[in-house]
């Protein structure tokens, strides 16, 4: 096998050092008991050729943009990447490492981390962010927990535009210990009614989405300063950041906890992960942060370098009282996120921002005047909601036929909003594909 | 880290067996951790103070404090409510490790039994229990 | 000795990424416009964030530069114990990043997304059957998002049989995640020590298992690198009092093949993909968790799970007594692309192997550094191996020292200070893609520095003198924290 060196010759001149006849008396030290009858049933081992064949032809048989125009959003979103982002990322001395406990020979990794929680806190408008999560929904979870750490306070309150699978997450992490979960309903508009809070004094956090799941920008202040009226927490969750190029950003808006996810920012769809889960807060509650963070300071002969700090939160010093049971970040992710939004740059994001929300609109127009209802009015960024019918379904399927996917039903989440679709349009959309679209759906 | 011999433990104290001080002063108490303490924790980072008017039973755990690497909590040495903690620790967590009979204070408490300080431990007593743990 | 592989190279200083750049450049191929502008409530629109501009060139060579300060496995060896800093196979990078795989949309309707379903089911077949249980979720992000899932199941396992259980039992020698999962289930964590031998006995666990306790979290091979050998034996204590058995599997790569985990009492594991299963640890992430159980605990899998019927893969959520979601989607998809394509590539008789040769190269360090190193625990190991610095505390060398030292002979620094039942611990782990020569080199390089301890312990006081920084103050980092520029 060509990753392990050893020759028969090393083998047993090794095997003489330790004092073993061979590779079972090795193992001698496992009881019999324990020991594996027979070895693994396993396909044989394929050569490279083998195996980049049997991928190809797996991989093949998936619907993937451009050969598909996909008007899927939902939480996971097709965004250009440049190819120098997944050149850079493919270098081994990022990839090939882990987390920089050793700082002196880490100082690449905690460098990109320190410069990419700076730039999620300047695109959130928060004070620190962390070195990353696993995704915007834990992300969430945890923004959640920690919340109820900071108001020690059990009960929260979750608009119910949030991703439903966010939701989902969050109830599963709650679920063992005895949080209260208050779900907000929706207005009309396709935002979240928040008035239901008021006067509840033992909440820990108010929670929304931001472009929430229909693709709305909520009203952050108002949410906020009810949130604090309260003396809960106002916890913003977001799926699509690159919104924050163009919209005023949580930060400023009252925000004490955004998370969310980052997959827009230069990562693979994937199928769905790995992704990112950006984590930013106050300064005053970063004790109660979960996650690892990098911080700077000097060496001994004085010069610049960064270390993994405030670590006494984590779980490899507090153990069982530790602020989260995270280990480690989704660091090369991160990474890809920073090279994207350094090579966008301050400029480039609020332009790109603008296309898509141009394009969005574009398509929203068509929609309307080829006599679609577009369900909610209120404005939206890359996604919103329209009201295709009950019988769309026949429709939706001759149009795979085609390899156009028009978006995804919401009846699934919201049985009230059967025969709505909620689409999705990027960069990556041409205008054609978006006339393509409104043609055959008229049809 | 220190020998024993080179730790300093004023007589002016009291020491609790989880290496706090107490000091009487006035009807008050003002509690610390000890020269030994603060030199097995190294670098103080941070110290978590409770808050003012809350109350302990003695042994009871009240805050902690973080070097780089470690946590460890701080007791009460008596039974009672805390009065006043040292601010400044915020700012200058290090003074804990300069100063840890003066200037690095943790707290004062008024206690519920003024004499309870009286079953705490004298310098000599204190230095004996470390020796017997060596 | 021969000569030192660690020398120094011209590296370049680089300034922070805002610290660069020029209002007006850009790195990036703006998309063309073939719409209309349209309006933006005024209200809504922010100023959008302080990002500097840059060109491609300028982002090339920044990150060009940083990645010239770090080190990797594929720079050289990485013992960093209970982290499998095994090598990262190319081939498995280029699968993963087939546009079939790297562009799929999570939600696509199940007849487009065939290829997924198809690899994400037959990754869980191949984990059932190194493992020996019974069936497999993907989705925990994480080793610790892992064990996270498995506290989940065995507290709605619990639940289910209406039985609250308030404990569980956890070894002085497990990870600091271990304690940490089990909070977050509202468990309180009951320790249990390890003999004289590293390990645990059946009479300590049979001292603290009580019907409140829901069950042990043990780690085998545990991070002493030992085989816990009474495994079977607690495992049984801890069924008869209605407990279940958690294990870590973050140490799998010490026995695929060897030791059946179904057999040894284990009612529900994680593994590590990105240690076992060699995608690369990526600084930190992503990694993958997944989580094996055995048929008991099937129904609280979280959802949605893979199905295969009449030849088609589908997702269903229709497991009422599933514990949920952990993610969004299903998991770290791109990462189990890669350990599928791992174990495809070595077969059962690679994966064997693999592990014949991780705990080879462990013993055969262990043998030739105990007289130069204290050994805490002489007997055979597995995949990893524990030292202290008991004998360098006559010169005031400490673990600490020494890992910075050996950063100068070229070598990534051991996992130091853990576990914490050994003061001063030095856990190495080689992994089995280390040769025989590196290793030798390695063993020459720590015993080199154990002299210089004895002759002039100042070198390794004042190491590493060789990377482009020196030891850097956490002290300061830590007091006033500066967390972005």
């Amino acid at each position: 096998m060509r990753y392990l060196p050893h020759t028969e010759e090393d083998v047993s001149s090794m095997l003489r050092a330790v004092g073993a006849e061979d590779m079972d008396d090795l193992f001698s030290m496992i009881p019999g008991s324990c020991k594996m009858d027979g070895s693994l049933n396993l396909p044989e081992a394929l050569t490279e050729w083998e195996l980049n064949t049997l991928m190809n032809n797996i991989s093949k048989k998936m619907a993937v943009s451009p050969a598909y125009k996909i008007f899927m959003g939902a939480g996971s979103y097709n965004h250009y990447i440049p190819e120098s982002v997944s050149y850079l990322l493919g270098r081994s001395e990022f990839s090939t490492a882990y987390t920089p406990y050793q700082p002196e020979i880490s100082q690449g990794t905690l460098q990109a981390i320190y410069e990419y929680q700076t730039l999620v806190t300047r695109l959130l408008g928060m004070e620190v962010a962390n070195a990353s999560m696993y995704d915007g929904a834990s992300a969430l979870a945890e923004a959640l927990l920690m919340a109820t750490r900071v108001t020690k306070r059990k009960k929260v309150a979750l608009s119910g535009l949030i991703h439903p699978y966010y939701r989902d997450v969050v109830r599963t992490y709650l679920e063992p210990g005895n949080y209260e979960i208050v779900e907000l309903p929706r207005l009309e508009n396709g935002k979240t009614d928040i008035s239901g809070v008021a006067g509840m004094d033992d909440l820990a956090a108010v929670a929304i989405q931001s472009p929430n799941f229909f693709g709305c920008i909520e009203d952050l202040r108002t949410t906020g300063e009810l949130a604090h009226e309260l003396g809960a927490l106002f916890v913003l969750s977001f799926t699509e950041p690159l919104a924050y190029g163009l919209f005023k950003n949580p930060g400023c808006q009252g925000a004490d906890i955004v998370c969310g996810e980052g997959q827009s920012l230069g990562i693979p769809q994937s199928f769905g992960g790995p992704g990112l889960g950006m984590f930013a807060c106050r300064m005053k509650h970063v004790r109660n942060m979960p996650g690892r963070l990098v911080g700077k300071t000097t060496d001994m002969d004085g010069r610049p370098g960064f270390v993994l700090t405030l670590a006494t939160r984590e779980q490899h010093i507090r153990r069982e009282k530790a602020k989260s049971n995270i280990c480690t970040n989704n660091s090369l992710c991160a990474l890809a996120s920073a090279m994207y939004m350094a090579s966008v740059g301050g400029t480039g994001i609020r332009e790109l921002a603008s296309l898509n929300y141009d394009k969005t609109e574009y398509l929203k127009r068509g929609l309307r005047e080829a006599g679609f209802v577009i369900t909610f009015d209120s404005p939206t960024f890359n996604e919103f909601v329209v009201k295709f019918g009950e019988d769309f379904k026949d429709t939706y399927k001759k149009l795979i036929e085609q390899r156009i996917v028009a978006g995804v039903s919401l009846a699934t989440w919201y049985p009230e909003l059967s025969g709505h679709y909620l689409l999705c349009v990027t960069e990556t959309m041409g205008r054609t594909d978006m006339d393509a679209l409104i043609k055959e759906v008229r049809s | 880290m220190k020998e024993i011999e080179e730790l300093f433990l004023p007589d002016n104290v009291r020491y609790a067996e989880t290496h706090e001080w107490a000091r009487a002063d006035g009807d008050n108490m003002t509690i610390g951790i000890n020269d030994y303490a603060q030199d097995q924790l190294g670098d103080i980072v941070f110290v978590e103070l409770p808050e003012i008017g809350a109350t302990f039973e003695k042994g009871e755990e009240f805050g902690t404090l973080e070097s780089v690497k470690a946590v460890s909590e701080i007791y009460m040495p008596v039974s009672g409510e805390i009065t006043a903690i040292n601010e400044d620790l915020e700012e200058a967590p290090e003074l804990v490790n300069g100063e840890p009979y003066n200037a690095g204070w943790i707290i004062e408490v008024k206690p519920n039994d003024p004499d309870e300080i009286n079953t705490l431990m004298s310098s000599s007593e204190y230095l004996e229990m470390l020796k017997g743990g060596e | 000795m021969k000569e030192l592989q660690g020398a120094s190279g011209l590296i370049f200083n680089e300034p922070l990424l805002w610290e660069k750049g020029k209002k007006g450049r850009r790195g990036f191929s703006m998309p063309r416009r073939d719409v209309v502008p349209s309006p933006l409530d005024e209200g809504l629109a922010g100023d959008g964030p302080d990002f500097p501009d840059l060109s491609e060139v300028d982002i090339v060579r920044h990150y060009t530069r940083l990645s010239q300060w770090n080190f990797g496995v594929d720079a050289g060896m990485y013992p960093l114990g209970s982290c499998t800093m095994k090598y990262n196979p190319k081939i498995n990078e280029r699968e993963a990043s087939l546009p079939g795989f790297a562009g799929a949309h999570p939600l696509l309707p199940q007849e487009l997304s065939q290829g997924t379903l198809e690899l994400m089911y037959r990754l869980e077949q191949y984990l059932a059957e190194i493992t020996g249980m019974d069936a497999v979720t993907l989705q925990p992000a994480a080793g610790a998002h892992g064990e996270l899932t498995g506290m989940l199941l065995i507290h709605a396992y619990h639940k289910s049989r209406d039985s609250h259980r308030s404990k569980i039992i956890v070894p002085d020698t497990a990870h600091g995640t271990n304690p940490a999962s089990a909070s977050l289930c509202g468990f309180n964590s009951v320790p249990v020590q390890s003999n004289e031998k590293g390990i645990i006995s059946t009479e300590a666990v049979a001292a603290i298992m009580d019907e409140d306790t829901a069950g042990i979290m043990i780690t085998n091979p545990n991070t002493l690198g030992l085989f816990e050998e009474n495994i079977r034996e607690i495992a049984e204590i801890v069924h008869s009092k209605g407990g279940l058995v958690y294990g870590d599997g973050a140490n799998m790569n010490a026995v695929m093949g060897i030791v059946q985990m179904g057999k040894i009492g284990f009612d529900v594991m994680h593994l590590n993909l990105h240690k076992t299963f060699s995608t690369p640890h990526g600084g930190g992430g992503p990694g993958s968790g997944p989580v094996c159980v055995k048929a008991i605990l099937e129904p609280f899998l979280p959802v949605p799970r893979i199905i295969k019927k009449g030849g088609e893969y589908l997702l269903s959520g229709d497991f009422p007594e599933s514990i949920g979601k952990l993610q969004a989607f299903y998991g770290n998809f791109g990462v189990m692309i890669k350990a599928c394509s791992y174990i495809m590539s070595m077969g059962s008789e690679g994966l064997k192997r693999a592990s014949q040769l991780a705990v080879l190269n462990a013993n055969y360090i262990k043998e030739n550094l105990k007289d130069s190193l204290y050994l805490p625990y002489d007997k055979r190991c597995m995949h990893e191996c524990v030292f202290s610095d008991r004998l360098q505390e006559a010169e005031k060398i400490t673990t600490l020292d020494m890992a910075k030292r050996l950063m100068d002979y070229g070598f990534h620094p051991p996992t130091i200070y853990f576990p914490l039942v050994v003061h001063g611990a030095m856990m190495i782990e080689p992994t089995e893609t280390e040769s025989k020569e590196d290793i030798d080199r390695f063993i020459e390089a720590l015993k080199a520095i154990v002299a210089e301890a004895g002759k002039d312990p100042v070198l390794l006081r004042r190491a590493p003198t060789r990377p482009k920084v020196r030891r850097l103050d956490e002290t300061a980092a830590a007091r006033k924290p500066r967390l972005a520029g």
